[in-house]
């Protein structure tokens, strides 16, 4: 292999969406970058987004942070990449990431190579993959049958640096990756440039979440240089600095093990990573190595539908009530099965949670106070949106009225809103979490050019 | 005393839908040493009421963090689950008297 090259990576914020400090960018800019790379995603916020094929931030505010990265790509001449894109990386989502891309470029007047890597996976392909055993359950997967499959309305494959390498081969000027690593955007470049693996994959880490490994997390923006030996990390904002504590903790961050990290195709260990500060902002990390694993396997992600929910809301003030609010509750269970018994709705189930009592923690909370008031959320959920929200109309005149004993007065609680039932629409979950291992790292991924 | 005024930050994070992690930041390598000794694994699986097999630990020095993480009390987004970032189980360790 040839001595590497130093690659710089510009990454302007832990994910598109989130702020940055503009001077900061401009700043990074100015450092040459040979890439900028920014995530578009993760499942962080549920299981709703893959479900659906959609991005959690609006249109419009994706649409202006894209457009000032697209004009920031134009000054340095260097592509473009997000991952992850539109929150799940679904195909969906990257065609919607497409959408506003050629859009923006049409009113900027530019003329761009534009690529798109798919990483859905069709259903047909991964049930013959499941009868042939090369999906393999990680740890606490939940079991999956050919049922809970085709069940599933989004199932993508997570890529690795091999399908971003190919994305970035096509010399497009910007590429929208479906579902990938966080750290193969990162990782892909320089890897391919001949710099060494594990600083490749270990920056990449540490970069993926923006300024967060630095002591300004809110200023977004960090130049990661990656060489022959190891990598640099340099917050571009004047107020952030990455120190080695900075940095080594951020492997902490939303990991099960801190020294380990699984990828497509291997696994990185930092545990003999070194790190020393080079300036008062800059720090300089040696010492992390990468393992090569065979079968190349990919990480799978899918989501189903599974039902549909009404939420209703009361507000308890009256002390009496709330200081027997499990007994009132109990009662309210109680009438709520006759009901639906009498009702022909038992199919719908109903889940009533406290607000002031343990409706964060459930059968974990530990504490127990007086509430001067105490909210209490009724979750009906069926396979049919207009049978639970039938259920909670059952419900609702409980929810107003029901007293404690039948010798009491008639007491009336809070409702916030009229009607006090919110249809919720479908709520999905999250069913793999697993690997599948294939022959070619292209295989399910899709790789596609558009012309603006 | 509650172990959450006796060190720095304790956060507590999703690894993933189906992961729970918990950091626990020390003042410095004494306060870590303190806590690594009183701090019992046992009685972080009962605040989580899960089996002591379930949750894996890092005491990292150089850090000077205490790490747990566990499998989620529900998976992420699951009906069950009731917080969607996992963040308030921090609160947990916070309060727990050692």
């Amino acid at each position: 292999m040839h001595k590497s090259e130093i690659i710089k990576i510009l990454v302007p914020a832990g994910a598109l969406g989130i702020p940055y400090d503009r001077a900061a960018l401009n700043a990074g800019l100015l450092e040459k970058p040979d890439l900028i790379a920014i995530d578009g995603g993760s499942t962080d916020s549920g299981p709703f987004y893959l479900g659906t094929g959609t991005s959690k931030y609006s249109r419009r505010a994706t649409k202006a942070d894209w457009a000032e990265l697209m004009e920031a790509r134009a000054k340095a001449k260097v592509p473009l990449l997000i991952g992850s894109a539109g929150t799940c990386g679904a195909d969906a989502a990257v065609d919607w990431m497409l959408d506003l891309t050629l859009e923006i470029a049409k009113e900027r007047g530019e003329h761009l190579k534009i690529a798109t890597l798919k990483s859905g996976q069709d259903q047909q392909r991964i049930l013959q993959a499941l009868e042939r055993g090369t999906i393999t359950p990680l740890d606490h997967a939940p079991i999956i049958t050919a049922e809970v499959i085709r069940e599933t309305t989004n199932i993508v494959a997570l890529a690795g640096i091999e399908q971003i390498q190919a994305a970035l081969n096509t010399g497009a000027d910007i590429i929208i990756a479906g579902r990938t690593t966080d750290t193969a955007l990162i990782a892909a470049l320089p890897i391919a440039r001949g710099c060494h693996k594990g600083a490749a994959w270990h920056g990449a880490k540490i970069a993926e979440c923006g300024a967060l490994a630095t002591t300004n997390p809110n200023s977004g923006v960090v130049l990661m240089r990656i060489d022959d030996q190891g990598f640099v990390i340099t917050p571009m904002a004047d107020d952030a600095a990455a120190t080695p504590y900075t940095v080594s903790a951020h492997m902490l961050y939303e990991n099960a093990n801190p020294y380990i990290l699984y990828e497509p195709g291997g696994y990185l260990d930092v545990e003999a990573a070194q790190y020393q500060a080079l300036d008062e902002k800059s720090v300089r990390v040696k010492g992390s190595v990468w393992h090569d694993t065979a079968p190349y396997r990919v990480k799978l992600e899918g989501a189903r539908c599974a039902g549909f929910q009404t939420v209703s809301l009361v507000m308890v003030r009256d002390q009496h009530y709330c200081q027997h609010i499990d007994d009132w509750v109990a009662a309210l269970e109680q009438s709520y099965h006759h009901k639906a018994l009498k009702n022909d709705l038992s199919d719908v189930s109903l889940e009533l949670r406290v607000i002031g009592k343990n409706a964060t923690l459930g059968t974990l909370e530990h504490h127990r106070h007086d509430a001067v008031e105490f909210g209490v959320m009724a979750i009906f959920t069926s396979q049919d949106q207009t049978r639970s929200q039938e259920a909670a109309k059952l419900l609702n005149p409980d929810l107003l009225h029901l007293p404690l004993t039948p010798h009491e007065p008639m007491p009336t609680f809070a409702f916030p809103f009229s009607p006090p039932e919110m249809n919720k629409g479908a709520i999905y979950e999250f069913c793999l979490n697993h690997v599948m291992a294939i022959n070619d790292p292209m295989d399910g991924f899709t790789l596609e050019i558009t012309e603006s | 005393m509650a172990l959450g005024q006796d060190v720095k930050k304790i956060r507590s994070k999703n690894a993933g839908p189906f992961w729970l992690t918990i950091d626990i930041f020390c003042h410095d390598d004494q306060n870590f040493q303190d806590i690594q000794r009183r701090l019992d694994s046992t009685a972080v699986a009962r605040l989580f009421q899960t089996d002591l097999d379930q949750v894996l630990r890092f005491d990292i020095a150089s850090l000077q963090v205490i790490k747990f993480s566990l499998p989620r009390p529900h998976i992420q987004g699951t009906r069950a689950d009731t917080d969607m970032h996992g963040a308030s189980f921090a609160a947990l360790l916070e309060e727990l008297d050692i």
